[in-house]
């Protein structure tokens, strides 16, 4: 029963974040790429009930957010400035899938106040919405390219290890020659060779295929070793014995050997895929501004100023922590259950 | 990372002080030194300096150095005849104690200091500064300093007169008269001549170099090279300046450069005081070493605006229609004047300098910075920023919108282009940021494409395969004449349009007989009047978009004594042989 709710909630969790991630526009109170140049990094608005006067109100609000007049850069909330927080409210525009689009948020504040939940950045822009839009891109590009490379590598391990002879040593020597390619370098030339425009879309598949391409190496190297040591088991050789066919024995007694490798894999990839889009933005093969990427908001966090200066900026990296942790949750959930199935 | 490094319009070296000349020796009488006397605070001998260097040096040969690096390090082992002094900004006798032109500006008399010696002990000569030159001008060598040595195609001569007089013959008078011998380098003939001779001397004083195999004229010595960690120099006890109590310097008795590759780190290790100097900060780092609590044992300096300028530039080269024909079909936008001035009105300087360097950094107009007081032309217009006159200016250009505000060329395309950015420059990253969303309000869907610095050098100088870039240049010096290969319409960084058989615009054939004229006027009235020209010109046809020009941001220890900062590269390091360790207790900022 416990662990039916605690996967029931992790599941309706991950949903919801997906469903986030999948309309950022309607979730997010403001445009990824608005500036507002008059409010650089400022700190996540405060929720309030009390008004300076001692007023209680049922509809939360914040406070403007002025600089404060010591010129330290650092920011004051004007208590004269009461901006409501009120719900499906009429916005920039924002494109939903099919092209439809949408003026409605799920919340924002009176006009010409702003609500900015998770602070802003170096150009004033709101980091909630970056995170959420950033999601469309990281996420999915962390997923698939995940399923490509364990895909990939899957294949090749099971079959290096299932076959043997000739075609291991083809594929390891192709694994092995993967490994040891300066992937820095064959990215530059990559680089090179394709136009300097590339449109979002572009760059999301050209992510999803370098990092399946970079990344299928060492799950195959791992899941031939598995295959190697199932296969020998007693019980193979005893189907085996029994005349079962390879496709059969494949099926039903190794591949599930490979399952909790698998998953476990998938839940460390998605993350290391998601980082792996700063470095190919570096080179310029990821998604360029002002479209965000969580990768890209955590490469502000690398830098010196922005990590001791505004504490703020840390929020992405947390939700992402939870992001992630869901992940390995959902994982170990799924490895549970296969164990219970196989049981 | 400052990567900009061969990227700059002229190449100098660093060292020396101010200097109150030696009482001059009367003619006939040698003396047996010839020490110069520098001004400044009174140090005590002894003591180390520690300063972090950003990226490895390429060499320590002064003849073949290109990067700032590596001409950082040299600049501290090696000196020169004459030098720029970069507090004053003007020139001061250096080994050569006192220099005489002649009337029609040809001829430069140097009478060299008598009694100095290189490091190793050997005595300094006429002879060795004939031998230097002969490698600066030797085309074989490819020294970046030789197209400087050039004046109408003929390079300068060089006789030796007796053993400490040295002429120098130029083929028409030379403007930045004496600041010509700046940075160069002189060198030990007794070590050098027999490679030379043999044809190896371009792999000598190689980062591999062995020190015994090594002598200068400079402060410092090197001692001990650890590839990817340090460089330890020790003091030069042959130097030939003296403190005005007649100490002889320099002071400190050691030199490291600790090899320190991002901003971040080095502000790290400024910070915990195992380094002395920061040479240059980023305003967000400067900005919290000044909230810091410790700042106190730091004294930081705001230098203001230095001679770098950053800037937007469109691709106008002449480009093969077949190959790139995408690019072609944009410059019908880039070469519109109209375009470049509406691009130029919708920039956001103000807020360009606001949020990417914290206000630490000046809007402009044109290349000339605020900092180059002396040259600056201030009639030169500030236009505010206006959207509303760049959209009538691009209306005049036949330029027209479609119903979802997009702008649309004479032809209905749609205005596209991208913007090449260095990735590994964060603060340049942010300004081609700003400037899309600026330029998106006026209708263009502008891409910014970051790139790895050394592949987006390549694209503008080589392949020409880009179709706008956001980059800065870095004047070595506040004369105009170095950037004669930025200006003139067959010069190697003449970025917009390189190498044009003949100038493709009047006033490109304008800027190269401006640029002549004031190489080769005697009088800084005359070249004043000539270098606001083009200055005006290039503030009239836009062929950068100036944007804004960065504060220089440097900082030390309050133990550091003597520390005097300056706008020429090398901005904190370029009176090292004053510098000096205060004893406890009477730290304190200059």
């Amino acid at each position: 029963m416990n662990s039916r709710w605690r996967n029931t909630l992790f599941i309706t969790a991950l949903a919801a974040l997906h469903l986030f991630v999948i309309f950022p526009g309607f979730f997010a109170p403001y445009d990824y790429a608005a500036q507002d140049r008059e409010l650089p990094f400022v700190p996540p608005s405060r929720l309030h009930f009390v008004d300076s006067g001692g007023a209680f109100h049922v509809r939360p609000f914040v406070y403007a957010w002025r600089e404060a007049s010591d010129s330290s850069g650092a920011y004051a909330e004007d208590r004269t400035q009461v901006r409501r927080v009120r719900f499906f409210v009429r916005g920039s525009p924002y494109a939903v899938i099919g092209g439809w689009a949408g003026r409605f948020h799920l919340f924002g504040v009176d006009q010409p106040g702003r609500i900015f939940l998770f602070g802003t950045d170096y150009f004033g822009r709101d980091e909630f919405s970056r995170m959420l839009y950033g999601g469309r891109i990281s996420l999915f590009a962390g997923w698939f390219g995940a399923t490509v490379a364990l895909l990939v590598g899957g294949l090749a391990g099971v079959l290096s290890g299932y076959c043997g002879k000739w075609i291991d040593a083809v594929v390891m020597r192709l694994v092995e020659l993967f490994l040891a390619l300066p992937w820095l370098y064959l990215l530059f030339a990559v680089r090179a060779a394709l136009p300097l425009r590339i449109r979002t879309v572009d760059a999301f598949f050209l992510l999803v295929g370098v990092v399946g391409l970079v990344g299928w190496a060492r799950p195959a190297r791992l899941i031939r070793g598995i295959v190697l040591s199932a296969k020998e088991r007693n019980f193979v050789l005893a189907a085996r014995a029994m005349g079962a066919s390879d496709l059969h024995i494949l099926y039903k007694h190794v591949l599930p050997q490979t399952y909790d490798t698998l998953l476990t894999m998938a839940a460390l990839l998605v993350p290391q895929f998601i980082l792996a889009e700063v470095t190919l933005s570096f080179l310029g093969l990821g998604v360029a501004e002002p479209v965000p990427s969580w990768g890209s908001l955590l490469a502000e966090l690398q830098k010196y100023s922005v990590l001791t200066s505004y504490w703020w900026m840390y929020l992405p990296a947390t939700a992402l922590v939870g992001v992630f942790l869901a992940y390995h949750w959902a994982s170990s959930a799924l490895q549970e259950k296969l164990r219970a199935g196989n049981a | 990372m400052r990567n900009n490094a061969w990227l700059r319009i002229a190449i100098r070296a660093p060292l020396a002080a101010c200097f109150v000349m030696a009482a001059t020796a009367t003619p006939g009488t040698p003396r047996p030194q010839d020490y110069a006397t520098v001004k400044g605070d009174l140090g005590q001998a002894g003591g180390w300096l520690v300063v972090a260097l950003r990226s490895e040096p390429k060499t320590l040969n002064p003849i073949l150095s290109i990067d700032a690096t590596s001409r950082e390090v040299i600049g501290a082992m090696n000196a020169d005849l004459v030098h720029i002094n970069r507090g004053t900004q003007r020139t001061e006798p250096a080994l050569a104690k006192s220099w005489s032109i002649s009337p029609d500006g040809r001829k430069y008399t140097l009478q060299l200091r008598r009694g100095v010696k290189f490091s190793d002990g050997v005595p300094f000569t006429a002879d060795d500064v004939v031998f230097s030159f002969q490698l600066y001008l030797d085309e074989n060598l490819h020294s970046p300093q030789r197209d400087l040595l050039i004046v109408s195609d003929k390079p300068i001569a060089v006789k030796k007169i007796d053993a400490y007089t040295v002429e120098f013959e130029l083929a028409k008078p030379y403007g930045p008269a004496e600041r010509i011998f700046d940075g160069l380098a002189m060198m030990p003939k007794h070590l050098l001549e027999e490679s030379y001779r043999h044809g190896k001397l371009s792999q000598m004083w190689g980062t591999n170099g062995r020190p015994e195999e090594m002598a200068g004229l400079g402060p410092f010595h090197l001692r001990e090279y650890l590839p990817g960690q340090r460089m330890v120099l020790e003091r030069n006890a042959h130097y030939w300046k003296t403190d005005s109590s007649g100490v002889r310097l320099p002071y400190l008795a050691n030199l490291t450069f600790l090899l320190v590759p991002t901003e971040d780190a080095q502000v790290i290790k400024f910070q915990s005081g195992e380094t002395q100097v920061l040479e240059r900060a980023s305003a967000d780092n400067f900005n919290l070493l000044q909230k810091d609590a410790k700042s106190e044992t730091e004294c930081l300096s705001d230098l203001g605006p230095g001679l770098e300028f950053v800037f937007l530039l469109f691709n106008m080269n002449s480009l093969d229609a077949a190959k790139s024909a995408d690019i072609v079909a944009k410059q019908t936008w880039f070469r519109e004047l109209k375009f470049r001035q509406a691009v130029s009105l919708a920039m956001d300087r103000k807020g360009m300098a606001r949020l990417v360097y914290n206000g630490r950094a000046t809007p402009i107009w044109g290349n000339v910075s605020p900092g180059n007081k002396l040259w600056l032309n201030t009639s030169i217009p500030h236009p505010e920023r206006s959207l509303e006159q760049a959209k009538v200016l691009l209306q005049a250009a036949g330029f027209s919108w479609d119903a979802g505000g997009g702008l649309l060329d004479a032809q209905k395309r749609r205005v596209t282009f991208t913007i090449l950015v260095s990735s590994s420059n964060a603060q340049r990253s942010k300004l081609a940021t700003i400037a899309q969303d600026d330029l998106k309000q006026l209708g263009m869907e502008v891409q910014v494409v970051p790139s790895e610095f050394r592949a987006l050098v390549d694209r503008v100088l080589n392949t020409k395969d880009y179709e706008g870039v956001l980059m800065n240049l870095v004047n070595g010096d506040v004369d105009p004449t170095p950037e004669m290969n930025l200006w003139l319409s067959n010069g190697e960084t003449h970025l917009w349009n390189l190498g044009e058989p003949k100038p493709a615009t009047a006033w490109e054939a304008e800027l190269d007989k401006l640029m002549e004229a004031q190489m080769t006027s005697p009088d800084y009235a005359s070249r004043k009047k000539l270098y606001d020209r083009v200055q005006e010109i290039a503030a009239q046809n836009l062929p950068f978009i100036f944007l804004v020009s960065p504060n220089i941001l440097v900082g030390a220890q309050n133990s550091i004594g003597n520390f005097r900062p300056g706008i020429i590269e090398p901005y904190a390091l370029w009176n090292v042989d004053q510098l000096f360790v205060r004893k406890p207790g009477a730290e304190k900022c200059q």
